[in-house]
């Protein structure tokens, strides 16, 4: 096949359950791709001699290499070129903004003038996890002979899991503390059963389990086991604790009853699975009216759960335009067809409440745009005498969330930054302290799925030479003599 | 897992029960507690630690029934297990000799002020405590308290024991009779606390609760937990459970505690009819 038969196929479209049939259910969205969609969808790629979407990828992958073998129906051999640079496929093809990394500069994308007609790498990475998964073939790496050395994962998100993963196989002995009674982070407690299904994240730690991962579960460090005393009892520490500190929007009325930050919102309606109540325990608030504010994916799960939740209306209140929302391209349009309202430009300024302490109304500030601000997007200007009521039964605060503070306070020897985060070498996650490691969002800040991971392998690496060779100073050189291992 | 040795009713729908939890028995200190989760698909429920024993790995917890959770837990004993028992959380209390203190409690907050009395006893503070109940019935610990105070008074609503009156009655008391108090702790329920402080406020003694809001994880991670003290927004699970009661708004408190009222009566109806087609 040549370039222009490739660029005349159309995208393939994935199955998706109708957003009426959606709302009354927790069932994924999208359906996945078949094999002969996942084959054609990868024909589209026209193998370009300089890859942008691996230059795109944060961690890397062959992402025309894996294509090509699709279209060959070499589907064990794509999922290993994959799993080369990515443990968590079927998390990845799912949540990961594609639109901004590997699909942002894909040649048939610019060919066609539209980004959305990128190839479509993030289904097919999917589709190649699930057939995985479903036909059994997982295949196990082979563990390198035991090195008799032991360290600790505090934190079991995809920062913790990639860690655990990658020493695991290189021979270390790998021990997981989670605070949390399941595995998993942000992938169990914040994204909804129908955007990332849990069966699939607890698949990923039954198999790190099957390699010999130990997992202490309600177990939080800091607390029931302080940092020092695993220090002692480890040869090395990776800390991927997170960014699990809600921040809230400092308006009056903000502790009315009705009003949630979106973690405690999602922690119901997921890891306690508040929306199979009474089946479950954990109740969950089910308004009527459900305004959220913030615009990123944190946002848009909460929408659409309240949705699901039963909400007649839903809305999204954000500050800045639409094309400042940070949300994946594909969440905004799953949540618009869910019937989401996108009240753009408006910033709540107070919450008013009834005699009885409940939330029941919103006072609202339009907003204009003015110039671009240090992050490069307009900076919103309030708009003088536009305030406006909007009533409401329930607020849900999805402004974002900071850097888990347990570590840090109770671990002062680590060195932080100013925003609560731990710092961390770029190269090797190496901390302040000799033989801690850290990546993840309690680096980076609320961050990506994949930068998160992508720390994991980085720290990973460094700890491994480290614990192989004693070297701390020089650590990056020890890394770079070891090679090879990827 | 962790397993339940023993269950003991000291109250009407109180029980004491001892449950096995090594780590947690070795390294909590008091005023913290477990976030406890009973069995798949339970709450996640904060219970205040209200005595461990580090050489025997154990932890006490003494639970009032007042949902399905608790109803639930009520019904197990000795051998079964529990899914999740998670800390100790909380910041510990801060302990010292205070001089003269007046540890209050009310009804079942005798469990999560025990532990605090016995610390403060040991540092060397002189102890008043005012065991207060709604009546005779719902006194709990009164042996175990009285071991670590230098005197324990004890207080109902309705007189049918001891003095007849209110833990604010009870403080007025001790003033009358000339006591020069250094510091106060009251631990029971927030409309107790609340007028505790109001007096205490007034009375210009420096007065430490204990606050019991709707948790979640207990890590700070929902800010379900939030309280507002002074100016401030607090998470009670990693910022407390203990402040300065004299800055807690307790109206918002209490408010809080019953934002989810029906729905919990839903689950305990629910419970309770399971329980009763599973008979
Ligand atoms: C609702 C929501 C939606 C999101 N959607 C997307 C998306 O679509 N795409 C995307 O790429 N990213 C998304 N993100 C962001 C992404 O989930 C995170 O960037 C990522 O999970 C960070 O991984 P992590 O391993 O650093 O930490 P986390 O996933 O936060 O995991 C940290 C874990 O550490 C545990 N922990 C913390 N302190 C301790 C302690 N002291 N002891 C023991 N355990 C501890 C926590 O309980 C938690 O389980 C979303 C986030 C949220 C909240
Ligand atoms: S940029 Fe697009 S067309 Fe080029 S190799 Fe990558 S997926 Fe294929
Ligand atoms: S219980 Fe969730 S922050 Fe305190």
């Amino acid at each position: 096949m040549d370039a222009k038969e490739r660029l005349a196929i159309p995208p393939q479209p994935m199955p998706e359950q109708s957003p009426h049939e959606r709302i009354g259910n927790q069932r994924e969205v999208p359906q996945g791709y078949g094999p002969e969609a996942a084959m054609k969808e990868a024909c589209r790629c026209v193998r370009c001699k300089r890859p942008f979407c691996t230059e795109g990828c944060p961690v890397g992958i062959d992402i025309p290499g894996f294509l090509e073998a699709v279209e060959k129906g070499d589907f064990a051999l794509g999922i290993r070129i994959i799993k080369r640079r990515n443990v968590l496929p079927a998390v990845c093809g799912r949540v990961c903004p594609q639109e901004a990394q590997c699909q942002l500069g894909c040649t048939v994308g610019k060919f066609h003038h539209d980004p959305t007609k990128s190839v479509g790498i993030g289904k097919i990475e999917r589709f190649l996890a699930d057939w995985e998964r479903a036909t059994g073939k997982v295949e196990m790496p082979t563990k390198a002979a035991p090195t008799g050395r032991k360290i600790a994962v505090v934190g079991s998100g995809p920062a913790g899991l990639t860690v655990a993963g990658d020493m695991i196989v290189l021979g270390h002995s790998v021990t997981v503390f989670e605070a949390l009674h399941k595995p998993g982070g942000v992938l169990v407690y914040g994204i909804p059963e129908f955007r990332l299904p849990k069966e699939i994240v607890s698949r990923e730690a039954e198999n790190l389990k099957a390699l010999g991962v130990e997992f202490r579960l309600s177990t939080v460090v800091g607390r029931t086991y302080p940092m020092e005393e695993v220090l002692e009892d480890f040869d090395a520490v990776f800390i991927g604790s997170g960014a699990g500190l809600p921040k809230f929007m400092g308006v009056p009325g903000e502790n009315l009853l009705g009003v949630f930050s979106a973690n405690e919102y999602l922690t119901r309606a997921n890891l306690m699975r508040a929306f199979d109540f009474p089946a479950n325990d954990t109740p969950i608030f089910r308004g009527r009216k459900v305004i959220t504010v913030g615009g990123g994916n944190v946002a848009m799960d909460c929408a659409r759960t309240a949705l699901r939740m039963g909400a007649g209306r839903s809305l999204i209140v954000y500050r800045r335009s639409e094309t400042e929302l940070p949300a994946r391209i594909e969440e905004v349009h799953h949540a618009k067809e869910e019937g989401v309202e996108f009240h753009l430009l408006q910033a709540p300024l107070e919450l008013i409440g009834d005699e009885r302490g409940w939330v029941s109304g919103m006072k609202i500030e339009k907003m204009g745009l003015g110039e671009p601000d240090s992050s490069g997007r307009r900076r919103p200007i309030p708009i003088k005498g536009s305030e406006f009521v909007e009533e409401t039964d329930s607020v849900l605060v999805a402004i974002g969330n900071s850097p888990n503070p347990l570590i840090p306070s109770s671990y002062p020897a680590v060195e932080t930054n100013r925003w609560g985060g731990i710092v961390a070498n770029e190269a090797t996650g190496q901390t302040s302290v000799r033989g801690v490691f850290a990546g993840g969002d309690i680096v980076l800040g609320a961050a990506t799925v994949i930068l998160a991971m992508g720390q994991g392998r980085i720290a990973a690496r460094a700890m491994h030479a480290y614990l192989l060779t004693g070297r701390w100073d020089d650590l990056e050189q020890a890394v770079s003599a070891q090679g090879g291992m990827q | 897992m962790h397993q339940i040795l023993s269950r003991e009713t000291i109250g009407p729908d109180v029980c004491r029960y001892v449950v096995e939890a090594p780590e947690i028995a070795r390294r909590r200190k008091p005023g913290q507690f477990v976030i406890v989760r009973i069995c798949e698909g339970g709450e996640r429920i904060p219970l205040t630690i209200a005595d461990a024993d580090p050489q025997a790995g154990t932890i006490t917890l003494i639970v009032q029934t007042v949902g399905k959770s608790t109803l639930q837990m009520s019904r197990m004993g000795p051998g079964d297990l529990l899914a999740d028992v998670a800390g100790p959380l909380g910041r510990p209390t801060h302990i010292g000799n205070f001089g003269t203190v007046v540890c209050v409690a009310g009804g079942i907050g005798a469990a999560p002020l025990f532990p605090i009395v016995q610390a403060l006893h040991l540092a060397g503070s002189r102890i008043v405590t005012l065991l207060c109940a709604r009546n005779a019935d719902l006194l709990i610990m009164e042996e175990d308290l009285k071991a670590v105070s230098d005197e324990l008074i004890v207080m109902t609503d309705d007189g049918s024991r001891g003095i007849r009156g209110l833990s604010t009655d009870g403080i007025r008391m001790l003033v009358d009779r000339g006591l020069a108090i250094d510091h106060v702790f009251a631990i029971g329920p927030p409309v107790m606390m609340k007028f505790v402080c109001k007096l205490t406020g007034e009375l210009g003694i420096p007065t430490t609760v204990s606050l019991n809001p709707i948790m979640i994880d207990g890590t700070g991670m929902c800010g379900g937990c939030r309280v507002t003290v002074g100016d401030a927004t607090k998470f009670a699970c990693v910022d407390g459970p203990e402040f300065d009661g004299l800055q807690v708004d307790f109206d918002e408190l209490i408010r809080r505690l019953g934002a989810y009222k029906d729905r919990e009566k839903e689950a305990l109806e629910h419970f309770r009819s399971d329980c009763r087609l599973g008979q």
